[in-house]
């Protein structure tokens, strides 16, 4: 009996060790990604030119993400993809490691503006991916009036009411109504979050639905007449004949950035950095752009973009907007009464 | 195997011995996949939680306090009754009895329905039952949303035949969530049914006829207590289900009201990032479903007890 166990677990670990040695022979590269987010042509490139086998997994939000690696994933892949937010929050938590000066042949492409970003000073674990905004979209067919205002959102016209989408995403739904309130992110102020608050609970009487994944189709769809939404999912949705436009509103807008991060414990983590400068390369970075539709953070990939995409409403703020800003990260303390007013607001 | 070599009592004991290795791999079955995991949520939910997710090892009640107590928005108001979470599960529960009674008005005559055509016939209508069940919920669910959108072909046709002056405001609603859940659980009523009424004994109605019973007092107090155990199962295979339903109040209800399924999905995947919340909120669901099965095996047994 114990033979057999003895021998069925020498087989298996055999096994095991068999299945693994080719692969890192050949040298490996495993990715923890957003869905639909680089076009498979790309990973085929690199995989050819590295002799890597890649290969990836999805995720559909920077919080299940951060979960995931929590829940004991951290370790078994070499890059993720988090937002501009999540970086900083990953580097907190201690889940990412740091690219020592000159590991990175391409750093120097990075755009300036990108490269000594508040949520990665120096860029010590992360390249910028893509980056884009967040605004909202109205329905020209359903309101001609002026739509440069966040209170399209929060204290919306008549026509309308009750015809409104918000995305389902906290940071970003809150970035928003503290615009329309003139008020910092992270605010400690008790008057200023009750405000806050009494300002969510009032436009949620007005709103149809809280959704991310369909912030597009309500749009193009009709259900919605204004709806929260990224500039390039908005550009999609017009693309596919949708009489929407995209706000650039006087009181300010979200930017956000997406960036590619080392992973503590990479078990490749020389492919990890051969893939980062990989994504430095202008024409690589704008294929994922003209496949994504959001702007890219590296010198020369501009010039590579679709003509459409470069151009677009949706990527050119009009002259003299409000600048755009990045969703903060507040302490913890802070963090839990903007998660209680969200709650309440979901009631 | 010990105790069967020491023992006298050969035939009785050797049996014991048989029956526990033979029950063996269920109990490893059921102590890998209900047990453990269930354990590991109670623990959870006496944890402390950890900023964005994880917990911290050390006991606290702070997640049940959460749940129970409102300390007001900035946690340093005397203690009140919380209603925020009490709210969301009496919605919860509402709607997945709301979702079992109409199974069940719909499901009964149904199931009677199909178990009285003749037996060459009955495959084909379950077959027919089945069949939109072949396809993932997820897509059933986004379906009935475009069916029954501002401008899709519900409210369409209902304008088109002058029923209607302007669409009916179905999508996002509660009656919108309702009739996804009803949709969505339908079938599990209609099969256990189908499965008691196919081996219900017809004469009896004829028999109860035959001494006068009305057509409802042989409904009620022949066929129904007849099949009881079919209809148990199936108000309890829609119910619990419909109670931890995060699909429908997402797609079809637009995620504006939590109900229980995606409080606590909230608390893993979304922002909140509270574990141990999380996990309370699963241990208290957990209590409540516990109870409605206990409340239903208890009437079954009585039942059972008395016609004996």
């Amino acid at each position: 009996m114990k033979t057999t166990l003895l021998k069925t677990g020498l087989a298996l670990g055999l096994t095991a060790a068999l299945a693994a040695t080719p692969a890192q022979a050949a040298g490996s590269l495993s990715i923890y990604h957003w869905f639909e987010y680089i076009p498979q042509e790309l990973l085929d490139k690199f995989a050819a030119e590295h002799g890597v086998e890649v290969t990836m997994d999805t995720y559909d939000s920077n919080e299940s993400m951060l979960a995931a690696l929590k829940a004991g994933k951290l370790g078994s892949y070499d890059v993720a993809v988090p937002g501009d937010y999540m970086v900083k929050i990953m580097a907190g938590e201690g889940m990412l490691d740091t690219i020592a000066d000159g590991e990175l042949a391409n750093k120097g492409n990075i755009e300036e503006q990108w490269l000594d970003v508040p949520f990665d000073p120096m860029r010590q674990h992360s390249i910028p991916y893509q980056w884009g905004s967040t605004s909202f979209s109205v329905n020209r067919d359903q309101y001609a009036g002026d739509i440069s205002d966040t209170a399209m959102l929060f204290d919306p016209p008549d026509e309308v009411k009750g015809k409104i989408n918000v995305l389902d995403s906290q940071g970003e739904v809150m970035a928003m109504a503290s615009m329309h309130l003139g008020m910092p992110q992270c605010s400690t102020d008790r008057t200023q979050l009750k405000e806050l608050d009494a300002l969510l609970q009032s436009a949620k009487v007005h709103w149809a639905s809280f959704g991310s994944d369909v912030a597009k189709d309500v749009l193009v769809s009709g259900d919605a007449a204004v709806g929260m939404i990224w500039n390039g999912f908005s550009a999609k949705g017009r693309a596919e004949g949708a009489n929407i436009e995209y706000a650039y509103p006087k009181q300010g807008h979200v930017v956000w950035m997406d960036n590619v991060v080392l992973l503590k414990d990479a078990p490749n983590r020389d492919n990890a950095l051969k893939f980062m400068d990989f994504l430095l390369e202008p024409e690589n970075i704008a294929a994922v752009s003209n496949f994504a539709q959001y702007m890219a953070g590296v010198n020369g990939a501009l010039e590579l973009l679709d003509e459409s995409l470069r151009t677009s409403p949706e990527s050119v703020p009009p002259a003299g907007s409000a600048p755009g800003v990045f969703v903060e990260v507040c302490d913890q303390a802070t963090q839990e009464v903007y998660d209680a007013i969200w709650t309440r607001l979901k009631k | 195997m010990a105790g069967g070599v020491t023992s006298s009592g050969v035939v009785g004991d050797s049996f014991a011995a048989v029956r526990t290795r033979l029950l063996a791999p269920s109990w490893l079955v059921l102590l890998f996949f209900m047990f453990a995991p269930m354990v590991v949520m109670l623990i959870y939910s006496f944890l402390t939680k950890e900023f964005r997710g994880g917990v911290i090892w050390s006991f606290s009640l702070g997640a049940y306090d959460q749940f129970f107590l409102d300390r007001g928005l900035f946690g340093d108001e005397p203690p009140k009754i919380e209603w925020t979470y009490i709210t969301i599960f009496l919605r919860s529960i509402w709607q997945a009895l709301a979702a079992t009674v109409l199974c069940l008005l719909i499901g009964f005559p149904t199931a009677y329905f199909i178990a009285t055509r003749p037996v060459s016939q009955r495959t084909a209508w379950l077959f027919l039952i089945t069949v939109p069940y072949w396809v993932n919920l997820l897509i059933r669910t986004v379906s009935m949303k475009f069916l029954i959108r501002d401008n899709g072909p519900l409210n369409e046709a209902l304008l088109a035949i002058g029923l209607i002056d302007s669409p009916l405001a179905l999508i996002n609603t509660d009656f919108a969530v309702q009739l996804g859940l009803f949709y969505s659980y339908l079938p599990f009523m209609v099969l256990p049914l189908y499965a008691s009424i196919e081996r219900y004994d017809f004469t009896l109605s004829e028999a109860a006829a035959d001494l006068y019973a009305s057509r409802r007092a042989v409904l009620f107090r022949v066929v129904v207590p007849s099949v009881k155990p079919g209809l148990v199962a199936g108000c309890i295979l829609v119910f619990v289900p419909s109670l931890g339903a995060f699909l429908a109040p997402d797609l079809l209800g637009g995620a504006k009201n939590f109900m229980i399924g995606s409080l606590i999905e909230e608390q893993f995947k979304g922002n909140a990032g509270n574990w141990p919340f999380g996990a309370a909120v699963s241990m208290i669901l957990l209590t409540i479903v516990m109870l409605v099965l206990l409340v239903m095996a208890r009437s079954r047994t009585r039942d059972v007890g008395s016609a004996a």
